[in-house]
């Protein structure tokens, strides 16, 4: 029986607990170490979560997806993260990456939405730039309208899928300068499908962990996107794209509360086993003691993010609570797999077991999607503001 | 085409089996409860077998109120129906009892091919298929790791030591399946959801017209009279190289057969 007792509202998501959990367990977890070793991306993985229904959740039932809330679809993203963080994490990519037209697209846009969460495809984000991450609205990649098309030109950095995907979701700069003060004025959302001439990924970055989701540049260079493929209004692009990173770091929060219970669960499987000075370590109230506020901050993560889901389901405001989530769950990632990495002592530093490469992916989390400094800084900014 | 798969649920293999100490029966609150394993491959080939065909696949499961949950996951991987035969006055039914009460179910309900797991991971009997195919006049063919179906013909192969052997019959027919055979699906959430709508009917012993005298501990013919934990696992056997290691590790895989 899994260490986690989800709370479903009912059978169905009882049942579609079960089955990211049966994925997890059964499909993931085994491949993960090698594929990890070996920096291999799992697209076949990607096709069977998605034959399973998994990649398109959250949307609405009419534009192919599964009609979920963020409190379902979240916990299913820890079950998989549990078992393999960059496929966990891929799935929150994708979704975030889907966001735009669900949310912003026109009718015609939306209705390549069955395509896009069918599950045979997979999207990737293109925001960051190699000379603008946190304050992303200095993003320099333009996009030159040209009859009833877009030119874009411009370089992408760390994009996740970068090379894999079937399309980008891409902001670039339709006006406005980037060095200015009112520099988010003037970016726009293109949906680009990834086999336009003229854009092309890079070599995959080489990373410290999380190897097997590929990270890499992103090249566009004169690529022709058509007029149509423009979501939203010309130039008001950067609230999209905000307004995708809020319920993205809902995914990322629960990518941590997944990999630190991993973690956890590790730390606990071999403090049970483990003998020293004639007893189990475990029944050392030393260990047991890290082992306590290991699992209390998991507890404490998955509830936040929670908590945050709720508000963002019920449809209040949620962006404060979305960054807390991904702030505090991402932070207790690193601690717990930290922890986990002592409590296996020598054991825990070597790849025989898998705590050293989770503590290695969890520190990615504390990065991506704002950095934790980003996010304490839109927490403070909106305590200052009330 | 009319097929019919057999499914029970069974505690987890993974979990800490015991038998319950009032009535040596399978003490099935002690563990977790999931799909007998082998089932998974009966119910893949069904779909397969209907998709390539045409027709229908119903499961029929006798076992505890719980089994539900193994039949919802049955209809969620595909399957279009099921019966549930859920009755106290069953508890404790050996393989001869149950084939009986699962024949009745079979003739019921008609069938033209119906697909069992050669055994279940409880009680691991492995005579059900042989025990149905007699009760219901049709020819068994077991251990299928492939089925092939033309027509009203049915050839299977029967695995065996050596490779298999090719077996034939005409439908309808009762076809016992191994692990080789497929590749199970997992469901899908659209799967879950339409499982919701897909009709179960539950049925009790007197509703198949048996009287429930004839069925459950008492009726059953085989008996637990006695049982043993299983011994803890002995030390394992350490061989120090001293330049001989390799015939002493041979010497031991020989002892035990394994060369
Ligand atoms: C594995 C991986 C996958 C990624 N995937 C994607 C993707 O799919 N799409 C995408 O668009 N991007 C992606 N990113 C990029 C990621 O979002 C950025 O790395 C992140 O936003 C930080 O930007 P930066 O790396 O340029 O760091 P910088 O912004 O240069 O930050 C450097 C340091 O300065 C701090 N800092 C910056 N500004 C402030 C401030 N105002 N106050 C206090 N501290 C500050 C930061 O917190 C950080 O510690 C990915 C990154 C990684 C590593």
């Amino acid at each position: 029986m899994s260490a986690v007792q989800r709370l479903a509202a009912d059978e169905t998501t009882e049942a579609l607990f079960g089955l990211a959990r049966e994925i997890s367990e059964q499909e993931l977890s085994p491949a993960a170490p090698a594929a990890e070793q070996e920096s291999r991306f799992p697209r076949e993985m990607f096709r069977l979560v998605g034959k399973a229904g998994l990649l398109g959740l959250p949307y609405p039932e009419r534009f192919g997806g599964g009609g979920q809330p963020y409190e379902t679809y979240l916990q299913v993203v820890e079950e998989l993260a549990s078992g393999w963080l960059a496929v966990g994490l891929g799935v929150s990519v994708h979704t975030l990456s889907c966001f735009p037209i669900a949310t912003a697209g026109t009718e015609r846009q939306q209705g390549w939405l069955p395509a896009m969460l069918g599950g045979d495809q997979l999207g990737a984000y293109c925001l960051s730039e190699p000379g603008s991450g946190s304050d992303a609205a200095a993003l320099r990649t333009r996009a030159v309208a040209d009859g009833d098309s877009y030119v874009v030109d411009g370089v992408k950095a760390w994009t996740s899928h970068g090379g894999q995907a079937d399309f980008y979701t891409l902001f670039a700069r339709t006006a406005g300068d980037p060095d200015a003060a009112d520099r988010a004025r003037g970016i726009s959302c293109l949906h680009v499908p990834a086999g336009t001439p003229g854009v092309a990924a890079g070599p995959p970055e080489h990373k410290m962990g999380m190897r097997s989701s590929v990270t890499a540049q992103v090249r566009f260079d004169a690529a022709r996107v058509p007029g149509d493929h423009l979501v939203g209004e010309p130039g008001r692009g950067f609230s999209i794209a905000l307004a995708a990173l809020d319920a993205g770091r809902l995914g990322i929060a629960a990518c941590a509360t997944g990999l630190a219970q991993a973690a956890l669960e590790a730390a606990v499987s071999y403090a049970g086993q483990r003998r020293q000075f004639g007893q189990r370590i475990g029944d050392f109230e030393g260990i047991q003691f890290l082992l306590a506020d290991m699992a209390t901050a998991v507890e404490a993560a998955r509830s936040l993010y929670l908590g945050a889901a709720r508000r963002k389901d019920a449809g209040l405001r949620y962006g404060q609570q979305a960054a807390m989530a991904k702030l505090f769950a991402s932070d207790a990632a690193m601690r717990v797999c930290t922890d986990a990495v002592q409590v296996l002592g020598g054991y825990g530093y070597v790849q025989d077991f898998p705590v050293e490469r989770y503590m290695r992916e969890a520190k990615v989390l504390q990065i991506v999607e704002g950095t934790n400094q980003i996010q304490r800084l839109v927490i403070g900014r909106g305590l200052a503001a009330r | 085409m009319n097929i019919v798969v057999l499914m029970k649920q069974v505690p987890d293999t993974w979990s800490e089996r015991t038998l319950r100490a009032a009535d040596n029966t399978l003490d099935r609150d002690a563990a977790d409860a999931v799909m007998n394993e082998l089932d998974e491959y009966a119910i893949e080939e069904g779909l397969r077998l209907t998709e390539a065909h045409g027709g229908e696949v119903t499961i029929v499961s006798m076992g505890p109120e719980k089994a539900t949950e193994s039949i919802r996951k049955a209809l969620s991987m595909g399957a279009d129906k099921a019966v549930h035969v859920s009755d106290e006055a069953l508890h404790g039914s050996d393989a001869l009892v149950t084939s009986a009460v699962l024949a009745k179910v079979l003739e019921r309900a008609g069938f033209d091919l119906v697909i069992l797991g050669s055994e279940s991971t409880d009680a691991r009997t492995g005579v059900l298929a042989a025990m149905l195919a007699e009760r219901l006049g049709v020819p068994q063919l077991t251990f299928a790791s492939k089925v092939d179906i033309d027509g009203s013909a049915i050839a299977i192969h029967r695995l065996a030591d050596y490779g298999y052997d090719t077996v034939e019959g005409t439908l309808p027919a009762v076809v016992s399946v191994v692990e080789k055979i497929n590749e199970p699906r997992y469901p899908s959430f659209k799967g879950i959801m339409a499982a919701k709508k897909k009709p179960v009917e539950t049925l009790t012993v007197a509703d198949l017209g048996i009287d429930p005298a004839q069925v459950g501990l008492a009726a059953s013919a085989t008996e637990v009279v006695e049982w043993a934990k299983r011994p803890p696992r002995a030390a394992g056997v350490v061989v120090t190289d001293d330049g001989d290691g390799g015939t002493k590790a041979a010497e031991f895989l020989a002892s035990r057969k394994f060369i």
